[in-house]
């Protein structure tokens, strides 16, 4: 396979068009193209790229949007074909989001949650005005490594505070990072209620869940010492 | 004349209120089960809790609007008047920090904070009203809403911009208003507070926004809606789309509240903003934003119902040049607008941080957006000759009667916040040692706050509104009132 190939998976991300990212995903199976290899050196330096540039606000959300669309369309017509393969596009994580209970605000979550996405986490959304008790179970089913809470209102932020409570109580609290965001929730916010990290804004959360990652990557063999 | 601006001209609003009829009925508007009933039996088809509002329906509950209404002082005297173009300011509300006047960084506000800019906004009359400015933190939650309306009501003799954030307290907010107004049918007769409920965008109206539009027309309290399309977020991101959006919200929450109770108080309000697109911020301080409350608030005025605007706050983090430039340019400008309640004032961050010296600085932005709309008048037969026909070419226009018999309606005279002294380096002005605009600010607070006095509450009735809170707050775990200094249980 040309890097011309490659480089037109790239672009189709950076123009955000899923037509042609799933059109040259289908190629590239017909073609015989390992879809791990589609993956790592088409797509996902398109996504890096798109990152990069809104980090450095020469793209914008709507860009972002668009680009994490057709991500999701080339990864609908690959993620089939690893499975054959018995394989799997490598998980960057697993992350539990929601909107915190007596809060119906979810924009930001879903921006949080589509990033997420496109840069390789598996993402459960439980919606919104979502209990402790609800963040506990799926922590549980769906063997999280980070939960995501969001709140837009000054009121409804506390529930933050209530959550990791919840956690705690539940004995779940070693086993996942934590991350808060939303309007008026600060770095300060998140230290005081004893959670992992804060992101401001959407990219910064994939740059937090990351990092999360691979701070729990290198503390597991410590921990399991 | 009185200068105005408005940003639509005839054949686009009228587009405006077309689309936005047509929104309400389809794709519908999402109510809760609480008003399912009351809806239905108007006729409205209600199908997987969306609800379908034929045009007719809405036309009959905007003509059952009254297009006017007065908020009360505590002593009984009409002191706000909402409807035609008179425009009113309070200070913005539910922030959760104030910025502390000592370190200039925020802080989680207290009970004690809230105090303070009750008492700062009683004794400045740019504030027409007061707001439950800032939700305490030394409260627990459950108690917040109607704790701080207590301490409203408790230091303060202004009408309140308030609101409720559960079904369950709207309830015990009534009962407070009604115990310091002598009753319900007294508060119902001359109401001190109006309530904000907002639609969840985009057109959303959730339980407990719906249970509020129900109780307050049903209490004849008068209720504000607070519609806030997020414009390319939760609305269209075309200024136009997001205010047919928000005259959709308004519509549909007042076709539920008069259904309630027809010719109940409400208002044609919110706080619409754009979503920044390149941090997903909500700017509340932006020309977009604000050019989106003018447009949303002359849709109101178009079927003549009062308005409400969310403006004089600032995306900025300190009391600074961004914060001034913000601040004022949207309070002449919701001045020029005729809106009649603008809330906003002292607010930074995005209306996450108040702030006491901000508001002293956004008082003076709002006396100059005052003296504006005021507008330029001929005072006398002539214009200028009858004043050269005494002086002539001798310039002496300060020694004319008329200078002195008219200067004061001609001059607005700003507090010491604003630096008027003489030219840079005279008489201390614009030295080094020369106290900044904050210090300024600050300052004024300080001499504003100790000339503060608690307006007189009839015995009976503080003592009434002090047990009622007692009562309540034992239920919330609070043993002792804060902000309240000669009650401990």
């Amino acid at each position: 396979m040309s890097d011309a190939t490659f480089a037109a998976m790239r672009q189709s991300i950076i123009d955000g068009a899923p037509e042609i990212a799933a059109e040259l995903a289908q190629q590239s199976v017909v073609s015989g193209l390992l879809p791990l290899e589609a993956v790592n050196r088409g797509y996902v330096p398109g996504m890096q790229f798109v990152g990069e540039e809104f980090a450095q606000r020469r793209l914008f959300l709507p860009d972002m949007m668009a680009s994490a669309e057709a991500m999701r369309a080339a990864m609908d017509v690959l993620d089939p074909e690893l499975r054959k393969l018995g394989a799997e596009r490598p998980r960057a994580g697993v992350v539990v989001l929601g909107t915190v209970k007596g809060d119906i605000h979810e924009i930001g979550k879903c921006l949080v949650g589509t990033l997420l996405t496109a840069h390789g986490f598996e993402v459960h959304d439980l919606g919104v005005d979502v209990s402790g008790e609800k963040f506990a179970a799926a922590i549980r089913e769906c063997n999280a490594d980070l939960i995501g809470m969001s709140a837009l209102l000054t009121t409804t932020m506390k529930q933050q505070r209530t959550i990791v409570e919840v956690l705690e109580r539940e004995g779940l609290r070693s086993r996942v990072k934590i991350m808060v965001g939303g309007a008026p929730v600060t770095r300060q916010w998140a230290d005081e209620i004893g959670a992992d990290g804060y992101g401001k804004d959407a990219a910064s959360a994939v740059t937090l869940a990351r990092r999360l990652m691979e701070n729990a990557s290198q503390l597991a063999p410590a921990e399991t010492a | 004349m009185r200068p105005r601006l408005e940003l639509l001209d005839r054949p686009l609003l009228e587009r405006v209120i077309a689309e936005a009829l047509q929104l309400i009925e389809q794709p519908g508007v999402r109510v809760s089960a609480h008003v399912v009933d009351l809806l239905r039996a108007a006729g409205v088809r209600i199908d997987k809790g969306i609800a379908h509002m034929p045009e007719p329906l809405a036309h009959k509950a905007l003509d059952s609007v009254p297009r006017e209404f007065y908020l009360y002082s505590r002593d009984g005297s009409p002191a706000v008047h909402y409807g035609g173009d008179d425009v009113h300011f309070d200070p913005g509300s539910s922030c959760l920090n104030i910025l502390d006047s000592e370190t200039r960084r925020p802080r989680p506000a207290q009970a004690a904070d809230l105090v303070r800019m009750v008492q700062l906004a009683e004794t400045l009359p740019e504030y027409a009203a007061q707001s439950t400015a800032m939700v305490c933190n030394d409260v627990p939650q459950d108690a917040g809403d109607w704790y701080r309306l207590f301490l409203v009501l408790y230091y303060s003799s202004k009408p309140v911009v308030t609101g409720a954030f559960s079904g369950p307290s709207l309830a015990t907010m009534l009962e407070l208003l009604a115990l310091e107004s002598g009753g319900a049918d007294a508060l119902r007769q001359k109401p001190r507070a109006v309530f904000d409920v907002c639609p969840s965008p985009p057109l959303n109206w959730s339980d407990f926004a719906s249970q509020n539009l129900v109780g307050l027309a049903r209490a004849g309290v008068p209720a504000e809606i607070v519609s806030m399309p997020l414009a390319g977020a939760t609305a269209p991101v075309t200024l136009i789309g997001s205010v047919v959006q928000h005259a959709a919200e308004c519509i549909s929450g007042i076709v539920i509240h008069q259904l309630a109770c027809p010719g109940a108080p409400i208002v044609w309000g919110g706080a619409p903003a754009i979503f920044d697109m390149r941090t997903g911020v909500t700017s509340m301080g932006s020309i977009e934003t604000a050019m989106l409350d003018l447009a949303c608030a002359q849709v109101g005025k178009y079927f003549g119902l009062p308005t409400h605007g969310y403006l004089v706050n600032s995306d900025g983090k300190d009391l600074d040049a961004q914060a001034g430039m913000e601040s004022g340019a949207s309070a002449v400008l919701g001045a020029l607008a005729g809106i009649n309640m603008i809330s906003g004032a002292g607010m930074l961050d995005f209306v996450a941080c108040h702030s006491l010296e901000k508001l002293v600085v956004d008082a003076e932005a709002i006396a100059s957006a005052k003296r504006l709309i005021a507008g330029i008048e001929p005072r006398g037969d002539s214009l200028a000759t009858a004043m050269f026909a005494q002086i002539g070419l001798s310039g002496d226009f300060l020694k004319l009667k008329e200078t002195r018999a008219l200067f004061r309606q001609e001059q607005h005279f700003p507090s010491a916040v604003i630096d008027r002294g003489g030219a840079l380096g005279e008489n201390g002005s614009g030295s080094a040692e020369a106290p900044d605009l904050f210090a300024r600010a600050h300052t004024r607070v300080e001499e504003l706050i100790a000339s503060y006095q608690r307006p007189a509450l009839a015995p009976g009735r503080e003592h009434a509104l002090l047990a009622f809170a007692e009562r309540e707050a034992v239920k919330a775990g609070l043993h002792l009132l804060p902000g309240i200094h000669s009650v401990v249980a």
